[in-house]
């Protein structure tokens, strides 16, 4: 067991370093969600140039335009680029979750297509799986897709569509038949965003922005060549995808052990004795999921695949990023309840994440269905008794 | 043993849901939260004025309806249940105790028949900055009859009339008696995570008050508000909670996942019984502390701490997992879950944050086990 790099991977991580010291900003302070006109413009930017600098999507092989390199280099790149003000996030759907898919079950046409104009951020990628009618239970979707000639007819709705306002192309999982049980109805598109009959409406979040959306389809046309996967084979599709997500999703941008602990020096409260407990655990808690991505990491570098246990990393990041959230405002006390970034401490880090928390413990896998993979499949408990199993889906009740 | 409220606050409290189910519905919460002018609903105001809720507890004498502190318990529940957008609080266990508890005759004569009318708007200004204020220390100040100095956030602070303000007269906490209206008093509205209750900055500068109470040390009459003010709060908390507990099974009941209600899986289920299980110790303590508020016992301090710590504690637990049992649509505005998400931390925080009651909590049994 070994910390340290080994000389070729501090090379790498020197090198590396390098490249972003010459095109970005240190980070400062809290880390917050971002989003607007401005941000996109930045985020592909940076895209860009990371892709032109051989550091875009690491693993991926040179010839669409990654770096070859090993999944060790990888983590090394994403070590190093967490310390910069780097704008990543329109990109982790569509790099972490879409454009596998597409690897994985499109035609090389497609590859030739999509890939390269993705890695170098012209292009965006959105997910659409979720619908009002099905989000844990996703393979109870409703939105149809009919045969027409060589053409598939879209109608229906999806709903928290991440990125879907800025998104050129989208993931499209569809019910093709009704008539069999919910999993066996499943085909998969890419689907083209700028299409006449798409939709984008954004949703007014709980938190107060409006950075998530729903997509309506009327009568959208995909060509049969557009079909990822074959007929009824959707589900497995989607797996690849959702299998992905566990790992895209697991950093949750908000304040952590160590900016309560700034919070609570700058509020002279650092001598607090419960206070001090409760940091302890935080601080365990983080390390314990930190490391534990090591290990994970360390099996990708061996060639593993990712498992079920990292369903792990959501559990813990989004409980306590709402935790300290929490606790940040009552350390400031009735101070804590005020939103302005000029008065508020920290920018108001705590408030705006305290807000946007909940919404982490939902998006991509709730809390209670992580538990379930982690019961099901990596501890191997008997399954919920499912009594939608063999049921046709048209005679299920949904939503 | 009698550990109940009667049948007539029985009644009152079923009136009492019955109006405001009907007029403080969340679209009417909702406008005062999508309307940044809006600081409160002036017409709810008006409708409990009319009532005589804002005079429930004020002695007849005063103009109030004269009824018990045992009522006032029954209405806050409902108020908080309602999630009603009005200077209730600031106004019913802040003023108007403070009045009752160490005010002078000609204060009450003043103030109590227009706060039952409703045409004089409480407020608490405590809070000088970031952390719980520390009483001895404060910055304001009150000598020579004039208070100065800045009170950040004021719950209320914008629409009040009257602000009893902590202040420091000669090294010693009391609480003033300030007409707001007085000249040199500026205040500034501030953005806050529960727009539903309006909050503002004040700054004093020469201005006139009263201190509350004959005694130069106000620590122990301020203690005493507070106390009085968390029991009542906690049954707002209380109301919070259970509504948020019940909007959670009705979801759950209804909304399909695997071919079945997401209710029939432990998750949802073992969640929601943790959600009942809080908010049943939080009412057996609260109803204690309604015991201790309304026989003026010497618990009180207790209780109230007891009380408020448990309710805190439910409501956040009930707000947090409401949005979670609805998924997706629980993280959309305009599903009313983060209603309550928001208002849960505006009570947990406006007394004092649990820390302080849990230091009062300690403190109190040490001086019992200590006698
Ligand atoms: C911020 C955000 C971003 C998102 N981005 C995307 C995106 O880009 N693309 C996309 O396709 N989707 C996206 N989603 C949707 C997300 O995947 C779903 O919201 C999530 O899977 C939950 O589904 P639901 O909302 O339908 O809730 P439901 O499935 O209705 O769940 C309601 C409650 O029931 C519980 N529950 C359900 N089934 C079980 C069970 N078997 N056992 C125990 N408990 C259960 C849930 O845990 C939850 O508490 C996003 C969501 C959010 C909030």
């Amino acid at each position: 067991m070994d910390f340290n790099d080994t000389k070729e991977e501090a090379e790498f991580r020197a090198e590396a370093n390098a490249f972003l010291k010459s095109h970005l900003k240190e980070k400062t302070g809290g880390r917050r969600r971002e989003s607007g006109a401005e941000f996109l413009a930045r985020a592909k930017a940076w895209q860009k140039t990371k892709a032109e600098g051989g550091f875009a999507q690491i693993t991926w092989p040179k010839e669409v335009g990654g770096r070859g390199g090993t999944p060790m280099q990888q983590v090394i790149w994403n070590q190093e680029e967490g310390k910069f003000d780097a704008p990543t996030s329109p990109f982790q759907i569509g790099l972490g979750m879409c454009i596998p898919t597409v690897v994985a079950f499109g035609s090389d046409e497609h590859k030739k297509r999509y890939v390269r104009k993705a890695l170098i951020g012209e292009e965006i990628w959105c997910q659409l799986f979720s619908e009002p009618v099905a989000g844990s239970d996703v393979a109870g979707l409703k939105t149809r897709a009919v045969k027409d000639g060589d053409e598939w007819v879209i109608n229906g709705q999806k709903v928290w569509t991440t990125g879907a306002q800025f998104s050129d192309y989208g993931i499209l999982l569809t019910r093709t038949d009704t008539s069999v049980p919910k999993h066996k109805g499943l085909t998969m598109f890419i689907v083209n965003m700028k299409d006449p009959g798409v939709e984008v409406r954004p949703i007014h979040q709980a938190s107060g922005g409006r950075e998530f959306n729903e997509v309506y389809f009327t009568d959208v046309r995909i060509p049969d060549s557009d079909r990822l996967g074959d007929v009824g084979q959707g589900w497995k599709v989607g797996l690849v995808t959702l299998m992905n997500e566990r790992l895209a999703v697991g950093g949750s941008p908000g304040p952590d052990y160590s900016e309560i602990m700034e919070l609570a020096k700058e509020l002279g409260l650092m001598d607090d004795a419960a206070f001090r407990e409760k940091l302890a655990d935080w601080y365990v808690q983080a390390q314990g999921y930190k490391l534990t991505k090591f290990r994970t990491q360390t099996a990708l570098s061996r060639g593993e695949t990712p498992g079920p246990e990292n369903s792990i990393g959501k559990i813990i990041t989004a409980n306590q990023l709402q935790d300290i959230c929490n606790s940040g405002i009552e350390l400031e006390d009735h101070f804590g309840l005020i939103m302005d970034e000029d008065l508020s401490p920290m920018k108001a880090i705590f408030q705006s994440s305290f807000l946007w928390a909940p919404g982490l413990r939902i998006a991509g896998g709730t809390d209670e269905i992580l538990k379930n993979i982690i019961a099901e499949r990596v501890l191997g408990l008997p399954q919920d008794v499912r009594v939608d199993k063999d049921v046709p889906f048209e005679q299920l009740r949904v939503g | 043993m009698n550990f109940d409220f009667s049948e007539d606050q029985k009644f009152l409290a079923e009136q009492a849901r019955k109006y405001l189910s009907e007029t403080c519905t969340t679209a009417e919460v909702r406008k005062v939260l999508d309307d940044e002018s809006m600081a409160f609903h002036e017409g709810i105001w008006k409708g409990i004025a009319e009532m005589g809720w804002l005079g429930a507890s004020i002695p007849e004498a005063y103009g109030g309806l004269g009824l018990g502190m045992l009522e006032m318990c029954v209405l806050a529940e409902e108020m908080g249940r309602a999630l009603a957008p009005v200077p209730f609080s600031s106004t019913a266990y802040i003023l108007t105790e403070a009045l009752k508890l160490a005010g002078s005759e000609a204060q009450k004569e003043a103030l109590l028949p227009k706060i039952a009318e409703g045409s004089v708007i409480g407020a608490l200004a405590s809070s000088e900055g970031p952390g719980a204020p520390d009483l001895s220390k404060l910055s304001t100040s009150f000598a020579n009859g004039l208070v100065n100095g800045t009170k950040i956030p004021v719950l209320d602070g914008d629409i009040a009339t009257h602000a009893v303000v902590l202040a420091c007269e000669g090294g010693k906490p009391v609480p003033v008696l300030v007409d707001l209206s007085a000249p040199g008093v500026s205040r500034k509205t501030v953005k806050t995570l529960d727009p539903t209750r309006s909050h503002a900055e004040l700054v004093f500068k020469d201005v006139p008050g009263e201190r509350l109470g004959e005694t130069a040390d106000g620590a122990a009459n301020i203690a005493t508000l507070m106390d009085r003010a968390a029991v009542l709060l906690s049954f707002e908390q209380i109301g919070g909670a259970d509504r948020a507990v019940e909007m959670a099974t009705d979801y759950a009941k209804e909304r399909y996942a695997f071919g079945r209600p997401i209710g029939g899986n432990q998750a949802i289920k073992h969640k929601l019984a943790e959600g009942w299980v809080k908010n049943q110790v939080a009412r057996s303590n609260a109803y204690y502390g309604a015991w201790a508020l309304s026989t003026d016992a010497v618990e009180l301090p207790e209780a109230a701490a007891a009380s408020r710590l448990a309710a805190c504690e439910a409501f956040w637990f009930a707000s947090k997992e409401n949005i979670q049992t609805h998924g997706g649509m629980g993280f959309t505005w305009e599903v009313d879950c983060h209603l309550f998400y928001r208002r849960a931390k505006l009570l947990a925080v406006q007394l004092g944050a649990p820390k302080l009651w849990k230091e009062n909590l300690i403190g109190a049994l040490e001086t019992k086990n200590a006698a």
